[in-house]
């Protein structure tokens, strides 16, 4: 059959696992990744010259790290690995990628999406101080660095994220002052049904707080974040907060970790103009996909993380069956039982997905109380007022429109950590509701691209 | 243009309902380089030129905003000597108009511009021009229309424009009627069809402008920069704002659907830009580009609008295709407009612009 | 100056020197620009439009809060960079490079 041309967009779980199943079908992929290294968020790799265990790095997930790693080096020769490469545009069958800055265009038959996804933020008022940080964030500087961010480090949010990584900051000898924990009380025992699809996760999330205060962290439980305060030049000073009790507390701290689970990075999705959906378990537009990964537009696969958040495993297994579905697609034999083994796999992962979505819910009552002066979108220094103000005066009520008017989610992060919390705002003000207030369309370039940026081909300098 | 002529429309005490399909300011009105320019246009558009940009500079006391206009002059240059000519006496001809325009040697340009590439040999600049946010602007004129009491309806599709008697009747997608003397069609691209609808079919295509801009730079940037070419890629435009982005677009344009309002940034053409961008200001070598975009512009085969009276039917006016350089004089349009609905005639001359230039056109019937 | 990271562990590497706006600084080879720079000094650049310092956010090439400038006019995001030697760093744009290259 003719020779067709597959691109993998992420060398993490998904994108490895979708890379062996191609490789082993005799294909030979190209694998883009913004990465130095292989191995994606979950399993990202600490340089050479690092010598700690995969014990110390990856806990529980030791194994399936190493598993994964092992995986990559022996595909490595097999498949054409593009590392420290953006992935930042689409044109019907082309993928544009740029290197440094080195631009370069490449035709597929068919593209598997595995981009992973990033933190999810609600803003709080001096969240833009220096200091503050990602959930992920406070996660990445231990784990690829060996450093903690601050020497009296707060992480405040919800979500499987925030104990696991106190714990982690607390087993290298980092000084955790306080776990801010936002998620309301009982949440987590409403989800329990759900939770319980993967028993062994759950024991672990409950222990790792209790293994906290036995050593002298403080845990608040049901917190309601009050305000980050600092000063402009020297970054966070204190966090201040609401007990469950009702009682105000103010912690001293150099550092922040603030995360509400994750969204995902769904940019080239939208850029390929998949449909998307509105997911009212996570409050969250997603992706659209079939039961294997395969989006609303032709040729265009989407696996991982990238599209709903079923964690590591489950990204794996999504990364597989995007890629026999590839396969499928091309016209290659693809193996009908271990699809619909995969399947059953991915849907009891998708309860457990929608158990920690009730267990570390998204607060929007929370967003929607901002005070006026609250810094909504970080990268312009737009707030909560500045979008209310649009809303009313100019008559915004969607979220495109409203981005047009008041420059919200215009800066150099394109919305990533604002959107979420924009459109609880303007939905509040509009009396509707975040689905109708719409998602934010996206545009070509995905991430900041250089003007430099150079690319064989395309007609540049024409002299006379 | 439909807001500014409604704005207008009722300073003269007219009783407007302006209808947009989507909301006012979405299309071309919204996604343009935002050029308040006079230079290089052609002659016959001066005059009403003119009279738009008196009106930019009163937009606070007109409007309550400003748009974030900025009369900071612009600034065209070339790369090819055989250029040259070709500004002198576009400088000299716009004189004639009462637009006072300025040769600058590539001496000057280095004393006066020195953001300006090398290849640049000679520049005309046209001081009391500058830029304005054209997200800002048809909106902004939208609100102080309502304010006036003009009639608002958004979200409200006409499908069809019929004379019946004296009054038109307007049918709307959901079934809903108007009726009124006067129509004014200022559909942008897509007032073709409604031209049609009514005798009148102009040959007018859709173009996508291709935009882009940068993350914020240091605002040292005033003059917004274009450059006299002939050749197409080459033909780039730049200006910064004042929270320090840089806007530009220009050279080759992407495809545009009326039929679905969709236009696109072809990725080639975003690259080739970054190296005409560089050749125009090499500082922006420094720069990574956040955001590109793209929109439905209207273009007439002469490069000139659609702009008076209809040719036959009495109480049925045009405004539209601006050919992608109409941002500028959308305040003018608005005025002339009112003007010429108002009274019968308008003291602006546009007869250049009048519909009844492609009626022996041969079309489709 | 003081930084604001802590480092853990970790610390059998290479030594490597550097400067943040003219200050010399050291950091260990396979350390992030970023944590490179934040080890030895509180801040990377400051916001446009606060004016507040920052000191990046997502550590992950997301969120963009972390780029800095090299002496040449180059730019890094420090968290997908690594330090190097003798490398000159900014956390504000330096001469010769905006509006006009010298």
């Amino acid at each position: 059959m003719a020779s067709s041309q597959v691109i993998i967009v992420g060398a993490g779980p998904a994108g490895v696992r979708a890379a062996e199943a191609l490789v082993t079908a005799g294909l030979r992929p190209i694998m883009i990744d913004e990465g130095t290294c292989d191995g994606g968020q979950i399993y990202r790799r600490q340089p050479t010259g690092f010598v700690r265990s995969y014990k110390t790095l990856y806990g529980t997930e030791a194994n399936r790290a190493r598993n994964l790693h092992q995986s990559f080096e022996s595909l490595r020769e097999s498949i054409d690995y593009r590392p420290e490469t953006l992935a930042w545009g689409l044109w019907e069958k082309q993928l544009y990628v740029s290197s440094g800055n080195r631009g370069e265009a490449f035709d597929f038959s068919a593209l598997i999406v595995a981009g992973g996804a990033t933190d999810r933020l609600m803003p709080v008022p001096g969240w833009e101080l220096a200091g503050v940080y990602s959930m992920g964030a406070a996660q990445i500087a231990l784990k690829a660095q060996a450093v903690a961010i601050g020497r009296q480090v707060v992480l405040m949010g919800s979500g499987p994220l925030l104990y696991l990584v106190a714990n982690q900051y607390l087993d290298a000898g980092a000084n955790v002052a306080a776990v801010v924990d936002t998620a309301p009380t009982g949440s987590r025992f409403k989800a329990l049904p759900l939770l319980f699809a993967r028993p062994g996760l759950l024991a672990k999330g409950i222990s790792l707080a209790a293994r906290l205060r036995f050593n002298g962290v403080p845990v608040y439980r049901g917190a309601t974040p009050l305000s980050i305060k600092g000063d402009a030049s020297n970054g966070v000073g204190s966090v201040r907060f609401r007990s469950r009790t009702g009682s105000e507390r103010e912690i001293s701290c150099d550092a922040i970790a603030l995360g509400w689970h994750l969204r995902p990075e769904s940019q080239l999705a939208d850029l390929a103009r998949c449909d998307f959906h509105f997911d009212p378990v996570t409050h969250q537009w997603l992706p659209s996909i079939d039961t294997d990964g395969r989006s609303s537009i032709s040729g265009v696969y989407l696996a991982g993380d990238g599209v709903r958040l079923l964690g590591a495993e489950g990204a794996e297994i999504a990364g597989r069956l995007a890629a026999l579905a590839v396969l499928n697609d091309l016209g290659h034999a693809a193996p009908v039982d271990e699809r619909v083994r995969l399947r059953r796999r991915l849907d009891v992962m998708d309860r457990f997905r929608r158990g920690l979505a009730v267990a570390f819910p998204w607060q929007p009552a929370a967003v929607r109380e901002l005070a006026d002066d609250a810094v909504i979108c970080r990268c312009e220094s737009i707030t909560a007022g500045d979008i209310r103000e649009t809303i009313r005066v100019k008559g915004a009520v969607e979220v495109n429109r409203t981005k047009a008017l008041c420059r919200v989610g215009m800066g150099r992060c394109q919305g990533r950590y604002c959107s979420d919390a924009a459109a609880e705002i303007i939905a509040a003000e509009t009396n509707s509701s975040v689905e109708q207030v719409g998602r934010l369309r996206g545009q070509a370039p995905i991430k900041p691209l250089a003007v430099l940026t150079e690319q064989a081909g395309t007609i540049t300098n024409v002299s006379p | 243009m439909g807001a500014s002529s409604a704005f207008f429309l009722r300073q003269r005490n007219r009783s407007v309902i302006l209808v947009e399909r989507d909301l006012i300011g979405q299309q071309a009105s919204g996604v343009n380089f935002g050029n308040v320019r006079r230079q290089a246009r052609n002659l016959a558009q001066l005059p009403l030129a003119n009279r738009s940009r008196a009106i930019w500079g009163q937009l606070p006391s007109l409007i309550g905003e400003d748009a974030e206009f900025l009369a900071t002059g612009h600034i065209r240059v070339c790369y090819d000597h055989e250029w040259i000519d070709s500004l002198e006496d576009y400088v000299q001809n716009a004189r004639e108009y009462g637009l006072e325009l300025e040769m600058i040697s590539r001496k000057g340009l280095s004393a006066r511009f020195p953001f300006i590439g090398p290849e640049a040999v000679a520049g005309s600049f046209s001081p009391e021009d500058g830029h304005a946010n054209p997200r800002l602007a048809a909106p902004a004129f939208g609100r102080a229309a309502a304010r006036l009491g003009a009639q608002v309806l958004e979200k409200t599709e006409i499908v069809s424009i019929e004379k019946t008697g004296e009054d038109f009747e307007l049918v709307t997608a959901d079934g809903g009627c108007l009726r009124a003397p006067a129509v004014l069609v200022t559909a942008g691209c897509w007032g073709g069809i409604l031209s049609a609808q009514l005798g009148e079919p102009v040959p007018i295509v859709a173009r996508g402008p291709q935009m882009a801009v940068t993350e914020p730079l240091p605002y040292l940037i005033e003059p917004v920069i274009g450059l006299a070419t002939n050749i197409p890629e080459e033909a780039v435009y730049i200006r910064q704002v004042a929270r320090g982005n840089v806007v530009y677009g220009g050279g080759l344009r992407g495809p545009a659907y009326p039929d679905i309002r969709r236009a696109y940034v072809v990725p080639d053409n975003s690259v080739s830009q970054f190296s005409q961008v560089r050749r125009l200001v090499p500082a922006l070598a420094c720069a990574r580009v956040i955001r590109t975009w793209s929109g439905i512009e209207g273009y007439l085969s002469d490069d000139l609008p659609i702009m008076g009276p209809s040719a036959h039917t009495a109480g049925l006016f045009y405004a539209f295709g601006f050919c992608g350089h109409g941002f500028q004089l959308g305040p003018g349009v608005g005025d002339v407009m009112a003007e010429l609905i108002d009274r019968g005639a308008s003291t602006t001359p546009i007869e250049a612009f009048d519909i009844n230039r492609f009626s022996d056109a041969e079309q489709a019937a | 100056m003081s930084g604001r990271f802590v480092r853990l562990s970790e610390s059998g590497r290479q030594q490597i020197s550097f400067s943040v706006d003219g200050e010399a600084a050291t950091a260990l080879s396979g350390d992030s620009l970023l944590v490179a720079m934040l080890l030895n000094f509180p801040r990377l650049r400051t916001a446009e439009f606060g004016g507040e310092a920052r000191s990046g956010f997502c550590l992950m090439g997301a969120c963009q809060d972390c780029w800095v400038w090299m002496e040449t006019g180059e730019r890094l995001r420090a968290c997908t960079s690594s330090v190097a030697e003798d490398m000159r760093v900014y956390t504000q744009m330096p001469e010769g490079v905006w509006p006009v290259v010298k």
